[in-house]
């Protein structure tokens, strides 16, 4: 089919544009490994409370300066909802749902994930400025959804 | 074509026809169009009032749940204003351009309507119960009442009914006139309700395992899998109501302006395109979700962006156009064109709106595909500034600019110079208060303000203060907006019953090479076989890892 120049000119552009998209996030994916957290674990949503880790959910220390958090979310209310930390550790969440899905945000950092009930989803993040963090569920749960929060004081 | 104004000499029957509309089909095309800007204005209202609750200006009283104003809200706006806009639209040009609804294709369009209706009717009401407070995505295991997912049903089994009157007319008139491309506008129907009849498959799956399991026969559900079905259709729903506006701009922009379509064959290779690459795409809304794997995401975040392809495209061929007419109208120099665009006129200025919104709009779809960037922005009101932008811009804006012309077409009513201007103000009142609405939320978003939540202060934090300054500029754009929109519900009511008598043309412009259109683009099997190898590639791996993998399910929750 024949096209006009300027058409070739601007069609060629905006896709070798789309392409250098395409591979700077698969750059940023394979090579740096800055992937969105696609955590592939199941568990029985109905036995959430029965089945470890989430049987005893809260702060784990695991290495030097290096944490586990198993966190349970649930209509409305994160389980721990009082999270301290040191400056500068490295945390794992380990989250699942007890009922319907959630969303795990913390407020002003890249840590943002679904929970759905059934699976287990894991982010980590290395907390480097002190201060206090605001957590919220960001996928609408049910009537008392805006009330979903807990907080991470990191020291 | 020329238009026979003889009803006799009509290829179909002898159908009653004034000043060149087809009285039958126009009144189902009213009769549609009526519904639509029903639904806008109660959809309208519930946005008004989570804007001012969002913001803080006006809580709701305690009888009324914020999130069932929103369940509302998303049905009413995402899904009956734009479906029963859509098939009004596209069965009055089918109408026009291929001569007249078939009766049996009349027929299934009003079959189509009263289960659409009953359908909505239903829907709404266990809404409005409270027994439905899902929201429009109505996520499992969050449970409905069961009528809630049998209107649902009804609404897509009317769908399907105005989808099969579509193919069958299109076939008709290929029949009829064989080696001849059919009417563009007959062509973009055809790409439209394929797509759209193959996207509402997968919701259908999904409704249907729903039902007896809402009512307790089904004891658990599959998550991964209904939220995968459900996606499949969301991702490709919102790019109906874009493909629905780019038919408009193709076809009907170039000759309320004077001038001509800027290529025949580019506009059905945009047709093809859109049809074949736009399911691919539903994990894009997956991408921070847990059991589905990097590559899979990755697939679909960039297939979806194929989109932005045809999108370009068409960006070259409107701009095209436009540099004609504002040359041939004088304007001189690199950019003296665009000021002698007939921006006065509200049939141009609105679908201009609706396309200058996509340029930000298509960028921020982009952001948010983009893999990584999605997860800063991911369930924050960024999303939701976003699809203000592209559906309640550029998808609805240019269905009111479409309005000005197709209701006096279809009533037998003239567009006054005085319902001009009053068009002209809807479509900047609404524009300017959906600057503000979405500008905010797309700045809130970027800070973390979560979308879908009543207003909160969550124990008094710091970070959730810094975003009210951002809920307040909303809410002022709530209300705004809500006055641009009863304006523009104003100015249908007029269209459709006081306007002055006379004849008003549905604008259909021509190409220059229409006449040498190819054969093989007509070829719909051929195009639905390759998106259905399309569709097989992006989610049969995915659809089989979420079934042989699954969790024990869960049950039905009612949590609100
Ligand atoms: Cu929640």
């Amino acid at each position: 089919m024949r096209m006009h120049r300027s058409e070739e000119i601007w069609l060629t552009v905006t896709t070798a544009f789309l392409v250098l998209f395409l591979l700077i996030g698969g750059y940023l994916t394979v090579q740096l490994a800055m992937s969105p957290p696609s955590h592939r674990e199941t568990i029985d949503p109905q036995k959430v409370g029965q089945t470890a880790p989430f049987d005893n959910p809260g702060v784990k220390k695991i290495g030097e300066n290096e944490y586990e958090v198993v966190m349970t979310l649930e209509a409305f209310m994160f389980t721990p909802g009082d999270i301290e930390i040191p400056a500068g550790a490295k945390v794992t969440f380990k989250l699942t749902s007890k009922d319907v899905v959630h969303g795990f945000e913390v407020a002003k950092t890249n840590i943002n994930a679904m929970v759905m009930p059934g699976q287990i989803q894991q982010i980590t993040q290395t907390f480097d400025k002190p201060g206090k963090y605001l957590v919220l569920c960001n996928e609408y749960c049910g009537g008392g959804h805006q009330f979903m929060s807990a907080a991470i004081t990191v020291k | 074509m020329e238009l026979v104004l003889n009803p006799t000499t009509s290829t179909q029957q002898a159908v009653k026809k004034v000043l060149g509309v087809k009285l039958q089909d126009a009144k189902l095309s009213l009769s549609y169009l009526s519904v639509s800007f029903a639904a806008l204005f109660v959809g309208g209202i519930m946005g008004l009032l989570q804007g001012l609750d969002r913001s803080g200006i006006m809580p709701l009283p305690a009888w009324l749940s914020y999130y069932q104003v929103l369940t509302a809200h998303g049905i009413l706006m995402l899904l009956v204003f734009t479906s029963t806009f859509v098939v009004g639209y596209i069965y009055a040009g089918m109408s026009y351009t291929l001569d007249g609804l078939l009766p049996k294709v009349r027929r299934l369009g009003w079959i189509g309507f009263g289960l659409m209706v009953a359908g909505v009717v239903m829907v709404m009401t266990t809404v409005a119960m409270g027994d439905a407070s899902v929201l429009y995505t109505f996520y499992p295991p969050l449970a409905a009442s069961p009528y809630f997912y049998i209107g649902l049903v009804l609404v897509v089994l009317g769908l399907w009914s105005c989808s099969a009157g579509v193919f069958i007319n299109y076939r008709y008139w290929r029949k009829l006139h064989r080696g001849q491309p059919t009417p563009l506008f007959a062509y973009f129907a055809m790409g439209i309700f394929v797509l759209w009849f193959f996207a509402s498959i997968p919701v259908a799956v999904e409704v249907l395992t729903l039902i007896p399991w809402s009512m307790g026969i089904l004891p658990t559900i599959n998550v991964m899998f209904s939220r995968m079905l459900f996606w499949t259709f969301g991702h490709t729903v919102v790019n109906v109501w874009y493909f629905v506006a780019v038919s408009a701009w193709y076809v009907a922009v170039p000759k309320i302006i004077g001038g001509k379509i800027f290529s025949d064959k580019l506009a059905r290779v945009v047709v093809i395109l859109l049809v074949v690459l736009n399911l691919p795409g539903g994990f894009h809304h997956m991408i921070i979700d847990p059991a589905l794997s990097n590559g899979v995401k990755y697939l679909h975040a960039y297939m979806s962006m194929a989109v932005a392809f045809p999108s370009l495209m068409t960006v070259f061929a409107m701009f095209a156009v436009f540099e004609r007419v504002g040359r041939k109208n004088g304007g001189k120099g690199l950019f003296g064109w665009f000021k002698k665009l007939p921006w006065g006129d509200v049939r141009f200025l609105a679908p201009m709106i609706g396309m200058i919104s996509f340029i930000p709009g298509g960028a921020g779809g982009i952001i948010n595909t983009s893999f990584q960037l999605d997860q800063v922005v991911h369930n924050t009101l960024w999303v939701v500034g976003h699809f203000h932008l592209t559906v309640a811009m550029t998808a609805a804006v240019t269905f009111i600019g479409i309005c000005y012309w197709l209701i006096p077409h279809l009533t037998g009513r003239v567009l006054t110079p005085k319902m001009n201007k009053a068009g002209v103000a809807a479509t900047l009142i609404w524009t300017f208060g959906m600057i503000l609405l979405s500008g905010s939320q797309h700045l809130a978003g970027l800070s973390g303000d979560p979308r879908r939540t009543a207003y909160t202060t969550y124990n008094g934090s710091e970070v959730a203060a810094s975003w009210d300054p951002y809920e307040l500029v909303m809410g002022i754009g709530a209300v705004i907006l809500l006055i641009g929109l009863l304006l523009q519900v104003y100015n249908v009511f007029h269209l459709m019953f006081r306007a002055p008598k006379g004849n008003t043309e549905f604008p259909v412009a021509h190409a220059d090479d229409e006449k040498s259109t190819p054969m093989w683009m007509e070829r719909w099997g051929l195009w639905i076989v390759i998106m259905l190898l399309v569709i097989g590639m992006a989610y049969a791996v995915p659809a089989v890892d979420f079934i042989v993998n699954a969790p024990p399910g869960s049950p039905p929750i009612r949590t609100w």
